[in-house]
């Protein structure tokens, strides 16, 4: 069974006067496991297609469901719960949350979205902070880290509660090339060794190609999808 | 709950200087209000204690309809022997009592064979009006503690006037209920120091004294002042007593007695209401500063924390955990204010009791202040800000708790 299965989701918003139409009809479906791209210009409706599939905001027309569930049926505080239970974010800007350390930022979900008892995840975060190289600084805050260990630890931060599926918007866009390359990287492993679904979106062409599907978009409609190894239209 | 309130702590010593001007606020209010409370209970409870124990005593009782008149003290409105007989076996079986002293009062003139004035007097026991207001002796300023047969105790003011002094003769005439008049001869055997309220300027002689010289043939009774083992229990005794005699009345069905507690016998009840409403609205103030002051720091912790609110919510935090991380901000920063003022407080007032500082209250001088606050005290004025603290960041919690994370994460 699919884990994201989208049929003709369509959103548009207002700016003042003008309506604009960030998706059309787009439909696609992501198998458990798979580890996508989404690409596209800027305003090609990459983060209004991931905001949606991460139950941050819904569509105007259409059926979105994931994991099995009808998100659109669920109000404010169960997609919180669905978010927490199910989902994993890494963000543009990282979104550490200053005042913790590493260690602490990549345990609060177990503790404040998960409420696993405090100590019983430790060996969870453990396991985590070393598989993304960060456990020397474990006990640093995010402001004495660089922005690829940021990265890091966002990375960390998404898998800590074992989601089935892990969103990642413009991952890369505040690294340098090399440390961008890092983090997909650690993002493939990591899909790998959790079989952790993952969907990206980027601008970046040469990020791009780490992709095993890529969708691409332009004005809102889907116009492409790419598998590694073959290709075929979407 | 551990973990909310690590990073309320961690948040709040994020903006050190302005937690730290916040909490200097909230602790400057509570130490005013703290220091406030004690100078001005003890100020109150200073005067309560010299007006009810060197005068007043705790509860008075009096023939029905007497104190309307107290001004012309008048004597057909004495108890008669069997009313006060009465009266003291019920006073007897009263375990809240620790004493009680009847009182013959009267006017009269007052001559040191040169000029002549007028006196208001109080004939008493001077054992039992000891023991129920033990001051009355260190009102004393010259001459004898005691009161023995043929003796006056003469208050100050009339002494300076007339010109008189311990150990002259003088001479008391009076008019007794039947309009007859009778003098009687009496040396000062002391001058006694005004007081403010009523009953404050008056001279004393023995009990025996004053029967005779209003030549009753039968003990009559004025008043009858009444002292509690407990000075709180004042108001509950006040209550029972006051139902228990008005089941005694006269053979026309009329109560025969009344009864008064202190705060109905002295204008200084009013003074020691106004600074319990001085206290309130002082309580008030503070109110509003750790209100305001919370309410304004909370706002402008949830403004410059919106892209934070966004991604705790993002990644799933529930809007009632996001709620309570905010309320338990405003909480941690009440309490820090309380109990910095508390501690505070606490060694100003101490400092303030170390000073004996003194005062003078209407004709009473070099009264010393000792201040000191009740746990009741600093419990109510805590809680009372770490409960306005807690309102005042729920407004602010409630709008982090209620925002739409997409909005919140493209806040820049």
């Amino acid at each position: 069974m699919s884990l994201v299965v989208a049929e003709k989701v369509s959103k548009e918003y207002r700016t003042g006067e003008v309506l604009i139409r960030a998706l059309r009809e787009v439909s696609f479906a992501i198998e458990p496991g798979s580890f996508v791209s989404f690409v596209g210009p800027s305003g090609s409706g990459k983060t209004t297609l991931l905001n949606l599939v991460g139950c941050l905001d819904k569509p105007t027309e259409g059926a979105l469901r994931i994991a099995g569930v009808n998100v659109l049926s669920l109000d404010r505080k169960a997609s919180a719960s669905f978010r927490g239970n199910h989902l994993g974010f890494i963000f543009q800007d990282f979104n550490l949350i200053p005042v913790l350390t590493v260690y602490e930022n990549v345990e609060y979900p177990l503790l404040m979205v998960r409420n696993t008892p405090p100590g019983e995840g430790e060996k969870r975060v453990m396991t985590l902070l070393e598989a993304v190289g960060m456990i020397a600084q474990k006990d640093k805050y995010p402001d004495q880290i660089s922005g690829g260990q940021k990265q890091r630890v966002a990375v960390a931060r998404a898998l800590v509660t074992h989601p089935k599926l892990v969103l990642a918007d413009e991952p890369t866009a505040n690294l340098d090339s090399k440390t961008a390359y890092t983090v997909i990287e650690l993002m493939k492993k990591m899909k790998d060794d959790l079989k952790t679904t993952f969907i990206f979106s980027t601008h970046d062409q040469k990020i791009v190609g780490e992709a095993e599907i890529i969708y691409t978009l332009a004005d809102g409609e889907l116009m492409d999808r790419q598998v590694k190894g073959g290709r075929k239209n979407g | 709950m551990g973990k909310l309130l690590k990073i309320a702590v961690r948040n709040l010593s994020r903006y050190k200087r302005r937690t730290l001007l916040t909490a200097s606020l909230i602790t400057l209010g509570v130490v005013f209000v703290l220091v406030f409370v004690s100078v001005s209970g003890s100020f109150k409870s200073m005067i309560i204690s010299q007006i009810t124990d060197s005068m007043l005593g705790h509860v008075q009782v009096h023939h029905r309809g007497y104190v309307a008149s107290i001004d012309n003290l008048p004597l057909n409105l004495n108890l008669p022997l069997p009313a006060w007989k009465r009266l003291e076996s019920i006073l007897g079986q009263q375990p809240p009592i620790e004493a009680y002293s009847p009182r013959v009062k009267f006017g009269g003139l007052f001559s040191n064979f040169a000029e002549t004035t007028n006196i208001r007097l109080n004939g008493v026991d001077p054992d039992r009006e000891f023991r129920t207001v033990p001051l009355l002796p260190s009102r004393v300023k010259t001459g004898k503690k005691t009161l023995g047969r043929g003796e006056i105790w003469v208050p100050e003011l009339l002494a300076r006037g007339m010109n008189v002094k311990v150990g002259d003769p003088v001479v008391i005439v009076a008019t007794n209920k039947d309009g007859s008049v009778n003098g009687k001869q009496f040396i000062v055997a002391a001058v006694l120091e005004s007081a403010t309220g009523p009953g404050g300027r008056d001279g004393y002689l023995h009990l025996e004294d004053a029967l005779e010289t209003l030549r009753m043939e039968a003990m009559e009774v004025s008043e009858v002042a009444i002292r509690l083992k407990n000075f709180r229990e004042a108001d509950s005794f006040f209550r029972r007593l006051e139902s228990l005699l008005a089941l005694e009345k006269s053979p026309q069905g009329i109560p025969i007695f009344e009864v008064h507690s202190w705060e109905k016998l002295t204008p200084f009840y009013n003074i020691a209401r106004m600074i319990e409403v001085m206290t309130f609205f002082i309580r008030l103030m503070l109110i509003a500063v750790v209100l305001i002051s919370i309410m304004n720091v909370m706002i402008m912790a949830v403004y410059e924390r919106i892209r934070e609110i966004g991604t705790i919510a993002a990644i799933g935090t529930l809007p009632g955990k996001i709620l309570s991380m905010f309320v338990l901000e405003g909480f941690c920063l009440g309490a820090i204010g309380v109990a910095l003022g508390n501690l505070l407080a606490l060694v100003i007032i101490w400092i303030l009791d170390l000073s004996r500082i003194t005062f003078d209250f209407g004709m009473q001088k070099d009264l010393v202040l000792s201040p000191t606050i009740s746990p009741a005290d600093l419990l109510v004025t805590s809680l009372m800000v770490v409960l306005v603290a807690v309102a005042a960041s729920l407004q602010p919690a409630v709008k982090a708790s209620r925002m739409e994370p997409i909005q919140a994460l493209r806040h820049v």
